[in-house]
């Protein structure tokens, strides 16, 4: 039977990395690979309101099972004219493989300075979202591994959350969650954000039933959404912890709040 | 997607309440993408308060709860007494045990009310019979994820029948509505001491 088999178990020792001897290969012969990605965990989340955005991200890095820092951020402000982004209007979250994170978020607050600079105004956001999609489709055959959410209000002042996959994919949403705890995170917020499968009692049967009407949350609301929605992602998954970073963009600026998760 | 616990979908949840207990399920039945059934009950009962929800693949679904509707049988009229649920649970695992090497590709949660002290019990097992007992929730199926999201922000303790209720009901439905496998409406259980009521929800039909 084992001689049948393709089970290391049954013909000698098993291995749980990669780097199992190659059976039969010429004396001397080495497989040497580079692998370009890694997965840094992690979440995000945005959600718009009628005059705001809040973005909100954990701070937990990890790769594998090791947690490489408990403070790394990934929700960043942009568009500002100097490097502490004091008079910045737009913010860029990003999640996935760190580095193609930032090396994406610095390309992007380049490209708005280099917007400000020719038009001597600010980008704004439905531009910055075209633009940001233009730049992840350029590496379409050697992608950004980075989900990134851009949030900011538009010209009516309204929020505004634009929501990406990694080659540029994008559409604008009231409310969006990204990284390794989305899909923990999502349906929570179609259900309390979007009132999803919420309907008047007795207004109907089955299909007939009326939805419950939608309303633009309050800012004390939607900070309390974010920070349960992550205390939830916390409990469960394990790439998700240690800090939650919170920007809330309102016309008057750009807010950091910066709140503690278990570190567990 | 070739994993024999996510080619027929499906999702299931139980919940523990004050002096309560509910378990809920969909009622898709698919091949991969494909809807085949929306009428595919995910929910068996084996006692005045014991049930038993069974996820992952829909033939082994069918065989398991036919082989413990047998044994249940055979448990009654040896003792002549309804099965209690953490017997029953003990059953189960070590029901799926003795497959240790060739195990049903089901995910069992098993939720009712101890017959002498009226209190909740629910637990949940991997393929093998390992139990996961929780003060809390048990979630199984391919919106598993999805699943935890939503009860673990929605649940807290000592919800009474019609909140509870509500609770599952709501994780149930916007947890299966961001599964592709998972939906088609839902059956309810709210289980009380002398009471069990089942409910039929009707969710998206997408």
């Amino acid at each position: 039977m084992s001689m049948f088999s393709q089970n290391p178990l049954m013909n000698g020792p098993n291995y749980s990395f990669s780097e199992t001897p190659r059976v039969g290969a010429p004396e001397g012969a080495r497989e040497h690979r580079f692998d370009p990605y890694t997965d840094n965990g992690g979440s995000t989340l945005a959600i718009a309101g009628a005059d705001f955005t809040i973005m909100a991200g954990d701070t937990r890095l990890t790769s594998g099972y090791s947690i490489n820092s408990r403070f790394h951020r990934k929700v960043f402000k942009i568009g500002g004219t100097t490097t502490d982004q004091h008079d910045a209007h737009l913010v860029l979250s990003v999640v996935g493989f760190a580095a193609d994170g930032e090396a994406l978020m610095e390309r992007v607050d380049a490209m708005c300075k280099m917007y400000r600079y020719r038009h001597g105004r600010p980008i704004s956001v439905k531009a910055c979202a075209q633009r940001l999609s233009t730049i992840l489709y350029n590496k379409r055959f050697f992608p950004y591994y980075a989900y990134a959410i851009l949030g900011g209000l538009d010209e009516e002042g309204k929020g505004a959350v634009y929501s990406y996959d990694p080659v540029g994919s994008y559409e604008r949403e009231q409310c969006r969650a990204g990284g390794a705890a989305a899909s923990l995170i999502m349906p929570f917020l179609d259900n309390q954000v979007n009132f999803k499968n919420q309907f008047i009692p007795g207004s109907g049967e089955g299909h007939a039933l009326q939805e419950r009407e939608r309303r633009p949350l309050t800012r004390q609301e939607v900070e309390v959404l974010v920070k349960d929605a992550f205390d939830g992602a916390v409990e469960r998954h394990i790439e998700v912890g240690d800090g939650l970073q919170m920007m809330v963009i309102t016309n008057k600026g750009i807010e950091e709040i910066i709140l503690p998760l278990k570190r567990d | 997607m070739s994993s024999p616990f996510s080619i027929n979908g499906g999702a299931c949840v139980a919940m523990v309440g004050k002096d309560c207990v509910a378990i809920a399920c969909d009622l898709r039945l698919g091949l991969q993408a494909l809807t085949v059934s929306n009428n595919f009950p995910k929910i068996f009962q084996y006692g005045d308060n014991v049930f038993l929800g069974l996820t992952g693949l829909a033939t082994d679904v069918n065989t398991v709860s036919d082989l413990f509707r047998w044994k249940v049988n055979m448990y009654r009229l040896r003792e002549e007494r309804q099965i209690a649920p953490r017997t029953f649970a003990n059953l189960v695992s070590s029901s799926l045990y003795e497959k240790r090497f060739g195990p049903y590709f089901v995910s069992p949660v098993v939720a009712g009310l101890d017959p002498k002290t009226g209190r909740p019990f629910i637990c949940g097992f991997d393929s093998i019979g390992c139990i996961d007992f929780a003060k809390d929730f048990i979630v199984s199926g391919t919106a598993s994820e999805q699943l935890f999201g939503m009860c673990e922000s929605l649940w807290e303790p000592d919800l009474d029948a019609d909140a509870l209720f509500e609770t599952i009901s709501q994780s149930l439905l916007n947890a299966v509505d961001r599964d592709a496998l998972s939906g088609w409406g839902a059956h309810v259980y709210i289980i009380e001491k002398d009471k069990v009521t089942k409910r039929l929800l009707k969710g998206r039909q997408d």
